[in-house]
């Protein structure tokens, strides 16, 4: 199971850099949710897998003495769900304004050049 | 020790917020609430910066939870400075917003998002732990993105595009950051943290970790290879947005590195080499960018980047000395750059543009106010003994003791360039002879002098302090001389933090 979470991580990262470096403006888009889905699976990845172990103490033991499946990663997790969703859907409605302007979705038409420019 | 006041300058700026949602669409007594919320988080931040100044380290434990379970926050001099800096900017913007903002903005939402900034500038400053400050940079930046692209105008959006995706993709790398630390770690209390750290035993992967930090923290506070979304985007909102993002935005991803480099990761000979080499490169590209630009903003924006590199250089050379160089002139900066930004407002509006070829004759038409503004200028460059001297001379002091003959040089050069440039902005905007062709759009002559003064208040006030800073060096080298300290001895603050 780790092993498995761990290719998805990186197959996830490699597509979001690849994404983000292309000229699309939802490719772009696309690519930063990929890169911030990898994360989310990378902290949970690093808050121990185990199948049926919870972090409750047994009633005669003062401290943990197996591996347990950690919560605050997945607390954290959650958290940084609910700001990426935030985030996506402002970006969402960002770029549909952006083309709704420009009527293009290539991000080298983005320079609007100025007067000091030309 | 704890106490629960240290909250209470991020509460203000939140409950100001939230009464100002019930007055949507009613521009009038949102200035009003504005005002008096920024002035009342102004006591607050001064009274904390006096108590931390006076006393101990404070913090707060969230929903009393002892540290390091729970979340905590800190107060030590670094920090209070920082949040007392934030608050005077705070308030000088919110007074020249009330008359330098159009009342479409207003209506849409100006000061509540305005506020939210605010707020998440000083839970930022804040924060004893390395995800609330992850969730603190998150409220700045939307709310970021909201100003910036409040208005819809083309160039605004197409700003907004490059400064969102290079700022979600920096908070993307903090939090791969945040998730392998804690993994190594298993804990996210920074005071904590600088104890486990050393104790890891592979020290590859803290290294690699610490890059992730870097990036991040370094596209926020606009570094050489990461700072191209800040002169393409800065010069777009209106001036008093450019001015709160100009000061306090990358300030913060500076105060990130330097609590993250001197707290957690210890940086060692490679990373302050990393370190310098990013500083003397921003140093450079920033300053030959400013040269080459007409428009005020654009040339403001090339010299916020120009001085970021000051204050990095200081942290690559990781000596005292550099600390109090870095840290004395990271306050200056935030008062000058704030400023200026501002400035270029009431310059837009007496001329209607920014672009230097058209503009001129500022001098002879309004003598006191230029004179005010060169007050400014001239801290910026850094004439004995307004407040851009100071640092240098503690900058160049370090670099001295390093043998950083590399780092001197690019210092030297910068300030030269700064020199110029505000000579060149002198000469065209100030003493240039309008043409008499045709005269220059003047709104500012029609104005009452109500709004007269409320758009030249925050400039005088902010200049003022930057007098205070210069006139009484003393002090203020006093106070960084401490935060100096801090940084290098973190024991008290892990002590304070940690309760042992």
């Amino acid at each position: 199971m780790e092993l498995l979470l761990v290719f998805l991580i990186g197959v996830l990262y490699a597509a979001g850099v690849y994404l983000i470096l292309r000229r699309s403006m939802v490719r772009l888009l696309l690519g930063i949710m990929l890169l911030g889905n990898g994360t989310n699976l990378l902290i949970f990845l690093l808050g121990n897998i185990v199948k049926g172990k919870p972090p409750i103490i047994k009633a005669d033991l003062k401290v943990f003495e197996e591996i347990y499946a950690d919560p605050v990663p997945q607390a954290l997790i959650l958290t940084a769900i609910v700001i990426s969703f935030g985030l996506n859907s402002f970006a969402i409605v960002l770029l549909k304004r952006v083309y709704a302007l420009v009527s293009s979705d290539d991000l080298d038409d983005l320079n609007t050049p100025e007067e000091e420019d030309l | 020790m704890i106490d629960n006041s240290i909250i209470a300058t991020v509460l203000v700026h939140l409950f100001t917020a939230i009464i100002q949602l019930f007055f949507w669409k009613k521009p009038g007594p949102q200035r009003i609430l504005s005002i008096i919320g920024a002035a009342i988080g102004f006591l607050f931040a001064l009274s904390l910066f006096i108590k931390v100044y006076n006393g101990e380290i404070l913090k707060m434990n969230a929903a009393n939870w002892d540290a390091p379970f729970g979340i905590v926050f800190v107060a030590d001099l670094f920090s209070s400075t920082l949040v007392l800096l934030t608050s005077i900017a705070a308030l000088a913007v919110s007074l020249f917003s009330s008359v330098g903002v159009g009342k479409p903005r207003m209506r849409y939402g100006y000061f509540p998002i305005f506020h939210f900034l605010i707020m998440g500038l000083n839970g930022a400053f804040l924060t004893g732990d390395i995800f609330n400050l992850y969730v603190w940079f998150e409220v700045i930046i939307i709310s970021s993105f909201v100003l910036l692209t409040l208005g819809g105008r083309k160039e605004q959006l197409e700003g907004a595009v490059k400064y969102m995706a290079l700022n979600i993709l920096a908070s993307t790398l903090f939090l791969t950051g945040i998730g392998i630390l804690y993994g190594i770690t298993g804990t996210l209390n920074m005071a904590d943290l600088s104890i486990k750290i050393p104790l890891v035993q592979d020290q590859s992967i803290v290294n690699l970790t610490a890059m992730f930090f870097l990036l991040g923290f370094g596209i926020k506070s606009a570094v050489f290879p990461l700072y191209f979304w800040l002169p393409s985007s800065y010069h777009t909102p209106p001036s008093a947005v450019a001015a709160i993002f100009g000061g306090l935005l990358t300030k913060v991803g500076l105060y990130a590195l330097f609590r993250v480099f001197t707290l957690i990761f210890i940086p060692n000979e490679f990373m302050r080499s990393v370190l310098m080499i990013m500083a003397i490169l921003t140093i450079l590209t920033g300053a030959f960018g400013a040269i080459v630009k007409h428009d005020i903003r654009r040339l403001f924006s090339y010299l916020i980047v120009c001085h970021i590199g000051f204050i990095v250089g200081g942290l690559g050379l990781y000596t005292k000395i550099a600390f109090m160089g870095a840290i004395f002139y990271l306050i200056h900066d935030i008062m000058v750059k704030t400023n200026l930004f501002l400035i270029s407002g009431v310059i837009r509006k007496m001329r209607d543009t920014l672009d230097t070829p058209k503009l001129g004759g500022l001098y002879s038409e309004y003598p006191k106010i230029s004179l005010l503004m060169a007050l400014v200028l001239f801290s910026l460059v850094g004439i004995p003994p307004l407040s851009g001297f100071w640092p240098k001379i503690y900058l160049f002091e370090a670099a001295f003791k390093a043998n950083n003959y590399f780092f001197i040089g690019s210092l030297i050069l910068a300030s030269f360039i700064t020199l110029y440039v505000i000579a060149k902005i002198w000469a065209e905007v100030f003493w240039k002879e309008t043409s008499a062709e045709e005269p220059p759009t003047d709104n500012f002559k029609e104005l009452t002098l109500v709004r007269k003064t409320l758009f030249l208040l925050p400039v005088g006030m902010l200049a003022m302090v930057t007098l205070f800073i210069g006139l009484n060096a003393e002090f203020v080298i006093q106070v960084v001389d401490r935060i100096a300290n801090e940084m290098l001895n973190t024991a008290p603050y892990v002590q304070a933090v940690l309760g042992k």
